[in-house]
């Protein structure tokens, strides 16, 4: 129940978003995090994911286009990487959901100042 | 008489903190001006829980909320949004419960991906420190609740959307 705001629009969201759909697919969302931990090439990808070259080209691919990869070819090797878009939007992410919290904090303090209040008078009460 | 005792770094506008501990946790820290025992009440009893915990003001409407705040104990909150096909259910279980200083509860609407949330309440000079811990399963769980919310790229209208929510929320939070 910890971020309801988020979880409501990422549901409203779902099926209008390209990079919804790039992590939608267990093995994409395995080779990120595996790029999370260190840089690799797609023939490091394929072996780790037990799949063909092509396989994981085309997993690549997707996630490229979604900017969450990124990918240097030097020689013959192909290496991936964590794009920036990623890094930038779990910054900002991070931002939403403190402000999410920061709002819902201030609603809180407010429900608190009335029990405080209402306590002062009960006691207030208690002892005339 | 004793406020003054904590020395505490320059005020900040900004009470709320947010962090990404580690691959697997997000800390959510808040001081709340009030003895820990009153902020706790708000945060176990359902009938004060649900007065702050969904602004209204986020066109999102809590439909019920019922919270059996003891170890084993569960809780549901079913909540709707104009925009939304149908309400959605979020509903986990009590791990921990211990009166005005900690509560850990399951989150368990997202299947196995879901988070441990641990919520401790520290009282100092009669103001509490709210510390919100939610513990992952996984470092992909947790990079997958970030991604998931984060993926605006197309979702435009509904980005707007959310930014209306956060105004809406900071702007009612502090008139």
């Amino acid at each position: 129940m910890c971020d309801i705001l988020n979880h409501m629009v990422q549901y409203i969201r779902t099926g209008f978003d390209a990079s919804f759909a790039a992590l939608s697919d267990v093995t994409r969302r395995g080779v990120l995090e595996q790029l999370g931990r260190t840089d690799a090439s797609i023939t490091d990808l394929a072996e780790k994911f037990h799949m063909t070259l092509t396989g994981m080209k085309k997993h690549v691919g997707v996630l490229e286009q979604a900017g969450l990869v990124t990918t240097e070819k030097v020689g013959r090797v192909r290496t991936c990487k964590l794009g920036q878009r990623r890094l930038e939007e779990e910054a900002a992410w991070i931002e939403r959901y403190r402000q999410r919290w920061d709002a819902r904090f201030d609603e809180l303090a407010k429900v608190v100042e009335e029990l405080k209040r209402k306590e002062k008078v009960d006691g207030r009460k208690k002892r005339e | 008489m004793d406020a003054r005792r904590e020395s505490e770094p320059t005020p900040r506008k900004d009470l709320t903190t947010a962090e990404r501990k580690s691959d697997r946790e997000l800390v959510v820290t808040r001081t709340i001006n009030s003895p820990a025992r009153i902020v706790f009440d708000a945060w176990t009893k359902a009938e004060l829980f649900k007065q702050w915990w969904i602004p209204k003001s986020h066109g999102l409407s809590l439909l019920s909320c019922e919270m059996d705040v003891r170890v084993g104990g569960g809780y549901r909150l079913v909540i709707s949004h104009p925009a939304a096909p149908k309400p959605m259910e979020f509903f986990g279980r009590y791990l921990e419960v211990t009166p005005h200083s900690r509560l850990v509860w399951t989150n368990e609407e997202a299947g196995d991906s879901g988070q441990v949330t641990t919520v401790t309440f520290e009282e100092r000079s009669g103001k509490t420190l709210l510390v919100m811990h939610d513990l992952y399963p996984s470092k992909e769980a947790l990079d997958e609740a970030i991604a998931s919310g984060s993926t605006c790229g197309m979702g435009e209208t509904l980005e707007q959307l959310d930014e209306l929510i956060v105004a809406l929320g900071t702007s009612a939070g502090r008139s």
